[in-house]
């Protein structure tokens, strides 16, 4: 490292990316150019589709040749070219002086290795120790990033860590050659808001010790604004705007990253009055898993996945129901839904309804209705989107005629802002947030009173979000839904609930109006789980699990 | 919404009807790029071709003439009993066309049409250029058998034969497979438990020495052998079906199709038989082949349909006989390859139609 200071560490000029594909080829990234200097944390933000990643994964030449080119450019690393480079070169390269990070850690660590297998691989293969030479060097890793009784966690499999561990192991494996330059491509999106802002801050806190360089790619402006000292901002596979940070977001040049710094959901939803008629309403609501052991398969304990909760859904009103991931909130929502078995009372619009079975149960499935998560996963790739959207009409008999089904569903498509005509395509044919609006649609099309959420907008990018929870609000306007707005995501939720509830372990931690809880959190848990979402702060207090 | 333009929708078959039948944009979608897909489609119209040709066998391959006009009367002999005293003749007994006797005595009073090719498939061929089996010749195209019967003529009966036994074992055998797949993965529990304990011991018995014994019990006929063939061949497609049915009950849009109150049968029928017709139409012409080859098998050895049949099975086992005459194997193994391999092209084909994710073109 003979370089003076202010040499920069990694260039890449004019690159661009095709791919082959039946027919022709696309081109992902287009004259691409940036550079990062010692020490330095760049962040390449934009939305999916951008080719972001695409940027990322051709530094190392991991994307799949040759279906994959690079028509032009360059990527040099200290002033080594690295694009057609010899294979054996890179392998010098790669997990040595560049390490990068993966999004998914379950996926990107070995199942059927043990945490001191996989982070030991990359010191016996760059350099040459033995295992047992790299024992302290691994246990040192793992301290570093934040394992606590890492020697007890060494011969541990990925499947018995959770998501955050799994992502400090991960990091621990890119940290083990002391690399010049990490490329951390969404490190943090699979990861709740409290465990995302505990790796961010172990990031940071890295990159000063060790004084590494860091390519940070993200669809999230939030962290960008925490984390980042440039930025790249790219849209279609070009770089739009880069500078500064600060410079960036407080006088952004391009219309793009306007838009991008405007799409956060934002606005607040009016509180409906107490008298407002009451939809939905369970009364501690427990769903328990037993656990069974031995010949007899006795009950030896419970899983208590929901514990006695309290849940009021008035007309028009917007429940927020947050917390971490296996908090239960989703198990909450299935059995207020009778879709799971559950104990204690649930009552629907007025009338109990947690002993109903069978055809009358299949007629109140019209008034209640749920959209998920996953756009991808919630409709049938084997069905039109008119049959999607169409098929509760069938079951409940609704509409006389094939015809008059067919205008209530170019009607509803119409509502949620989808082409009447794309009733006869193929959900693969639309981008994540049209998907999302067509599951909106086919809840929407029973007409129902109740409707729960399930983070509907988790996988969608920012822009596309804020979108959809405009969409939401509309809706629940012209129709008086009570909604159950299941997230993790405070920001959202901030712009949609009137009231909200804070789950733990099964558990209520805090319940009150939107108002009072984001604004004077009580318990020390809510408090930690604000700081995380609207500030990226990690809790020092001990309320939240690491 | 920025529409994907309408380079995805159906270029070739458009207008909402097929063969005058109604059929959804999602049909047509399906029929255009099976139509798209070259090697399936001309696959498909050669086996109709075929099939359609074979199933016609008795009127291009017979020794009965097709019309008889005799003494202002008109005769199908193949469809009707005509006694040879018809034409004047001694017998009451059916004419025997390829006696020159009988043939004169048409000759005389009105004139015959014979089918393309003019021998049976039971009775020996009295033209013989030698000691039977013959090699080709321009009477005998692909030459005669060890019994003197013309290979031509039992080649159409025996192609008949394997093709409407094969469609018929499969079509049976993977409706029982599919139902059972889909009722194990679906309600699980005791049911599938058993289901399936009982399909484990139950392919775990020889099927072809089963076949042989139960062959000697009974005189083995078309439907005896579909029936004892069906007995075993089911399994098959249970654990695949099954299979995909446990992954597809725990899939959101199932989810959210019971939340829309949507009966265990609709989805069972809706979402979870096309996802298992996938795996199912892709193993099918297996089947196919499969249920072919063990009739061929059986056939061979002796086994199988009623001696004297014609069948493949059959024409194979006199090639093995007879292998100073090679047209008999030489003309039963291209007639399997080809049926087979034909089969396979077309199921490729069907497959690819019915993944959403193919682009028409």
């Amino acid at each position: 490292m003979s370089q003076p200071q202010d040499d920069p560490l990694l260039t890449v000029e004019d690159l661009s990316v095709e791919f082959s594909v039946p027919g022709g080829s696309v081109a992902a990234v287009r004259h691409v150019g940036f550079s990062i200097a010692k020490g330095e944390t760049l962040a390449l933000v934009g939305e999916s589709g951008s080719g972001k990643s695409v940027t990322a994964l051709s530094i190392l030449q991991l994307l799949p040749y040759p279906a994959a080119r690079h028509p032009n450019g360059s990527i040099r690393f200290r002033g080594k070219e690295l694009l057609h480079a010899k294979e054996s070169a890179l392998r010098a390269v790669r997990g040595n002086d560049i390490a990068m990070i993966f999004q998914e850690p379950m996926t990107s660590l070995n199942p059927l290795h043990t945490v001191e297998r996989q982070v030991s691989e990359a010191l016996i293969i760059h350099k040459g120790m033995t295992r047992r030479e790299a024992r302290p060097r691994v246990l040192e890793l793992l301290e570093k990033v934040g394992i606590r009784d890492a020697e007890s966690r060494l011969g541990a499999y990925p499947h018995e860590l959770s998501g955050g561990q799994r992502q400090r192991v991960m990091i621990a494996m890119a940290l083990a050659n002391e690399p010049d330059l990490l490329i951390a491509d969404e490190p943090t999106t699979a990861l709740d808001v409290t465990i995302q802002a505990q790796i961010l801050k172990l990031l940071k806190d890295l990159q000063r010790e060790t004084g590494m360089a860091m390519l940070f790619i993200t669809h999230d402006l939030g962290i960008v604004r925490t984390i980042a000292d440039r930025v790249c901002v790219m849209q279609n596979g070009q770089i739009v705007e880069s500078g500064e940070t600060a410079t960036v977001f407080d006088a952004p040049d391009h219309a793009y990253t306007k838009t991008l710094l405007a799409a956060q959901p934002s606005g607040r939803k009016q509180p409906v009055p107490d008298t407002a008629p009451m939809v939905m309403q369970g009364t501690g609501v427990k769903v328990w898993f037993p656990i069974k052991k031995g010949l007899m398969r006795r009950t030896v304990a419970n899983i208590k996945a929901v514990d006695g909760i309290d849940v009021a859904v008035r007309e028009g009103q917007t429940v927020g129901v947050v917390g971490e991931s296996g908090s239960g909130k989703t198990t909450l929502a299935m059995a207020l839904l009778r879709l799971i078995h559950s104990d204690g009372g649930i009552a629907f619009e007025g009338s109990a309804i947690d002993g109903v079975e069978g055809r009358n149960l299949r007629k109140l499935r019209r008034r209640m209705q749920i959209v998920f998560q996953d756009p991808f996963g919630s409709l049938s790739p084997r069905l039109s989107v008119g049959e999607i959207v169409g098929e509760g009409l069938d079951v409940h008999g609704i509409g006389s005629s094939a015809a008059e089904r067919d205008q209530m569903v170019v009607d509803v498509l119409r509502e949620v802002g989808l082409d009447p005509d794309s009733r006869h395509r193929y959900p693969h044919e639309f981008s994540g947030g049209q998907r999302q609006r067509i599951a909106i649609a086919r809840a929407l099309i029973l007409k129902p009173r109740f409707v729960v959420l399930d983070e509907p907008t988790s996988a969608l990018d920012m822009s596309v979000q804020a979108q959809i929870v405009d969409l939401l609000r509309n809706l629940q306007q012209a129709h008086d839904l009570a909604y159950l707005f299941i997230s993790h995501d405070l920001k959202v939720v901030r712009a949609m609930a009137d009231t909200v509830i804070v789950m733990r372990d099964g558990k209520v931690v805090e319940a009150g109006s939107a108002d009072t809880i984001f604004d004077a959190p009580q318990t020390a848990y809510t408090k930690a789980l604000m700081a995380a979402a609207f500030e990226m702060k990690a809790d020092e207090s001990g309320a939240v699990a690491i | 919404m920025t529409a994907p333009t309408s380079k995805f929708m159906a270029p070739q078959i458009v207008g909402p009807k097929f063969m005058g039948i109604r059929i959804s944009p999602v049909t047509r979608r399906r029929l255009s790029l099976f139509r798209q897909n070259g090697r399936a489609y001309w696959s498909l119209v050669i086996f109709l071709i075929l099939f359609v040709l074979s199933l016609f066998a008795d009127f291009l391959a017979n020794d009965k003439p097709v019309v008889v006009v005799y003494d202002g009367h008109v005769y199908f002999p193949i469809v009707e009993f005509v006694p040879e005293t018809a034409y004047g003749g001694y017998f009451e007994t059916e004419a025997v066309y390829d006696d020159p006797v009988v043939r004169a005595l048409i000759d005389a009073k009105g004139w015959y049409v014979m089918p393309p090719i003019p021998y049976g498939n039971g009775r020996p061929a009295l033209d013989l250029s030698g000691p039977a089996p013959t090699p080709p010749d321009a009477n005998h195209w692909l030459g005669t058998d060890d019994e003197a019967r013309d290979v031509g003529a039992r080649l159409i009966y025996g192609y008949r034969i394997s093709i409407l036994f094969g469609l018929a074992l499969t079509l049976v055998s993977s409706v029982i497979g599919v139902t059972s797949g889909l009722f194990q993965g679906y309600f699980g529990g005791l049911l599938d438990l058993f289901g399936q304990r009982f399909i484990e011991i139950w392919s775990s018995m020889p099927t072809l020495f089963l076949l042989i014994i139960l062959a000697s019990f009974v005189e083995p006929n078309f439907w005896w052998l579909l029936g004892l063939m069906m007995l075993f061949s089911w399994p098959t497609l249970v654990g695949l079906v099954r299979a995909e049915t446990l992954r597809a009950r725990n899939l959101d849009y199932v989810k959210a199709s019971k939340a829309l109150g949507v009966t265990d049968g609709t989805i069972i029928r809706r979402h979870i038989l096309p996802n298992a017709m996938i795996a199912t139409i892709t193993f099918l012409p297996f089947i196919a082949t499969g249920s072919v080859t063990t009739l061929t098998a059986l056939d061979f050895l002796g086994f199988g349909l009623p001696p004297g049949s014609a069948s493949l099975g059959e024409l194979l086992k006199q090639g093995k006989e007879n292998l100073q005459a090679p047209w008999l194997a030489l003309t039963g193994f291209f007639t399997i390859a080809i049926m087979l391999t034909l089969l396979v092209f077309i199921g490729e084909g069907v497959r690819d139609a019915f993944d959403p994710r193919k682009k028409v073109t």
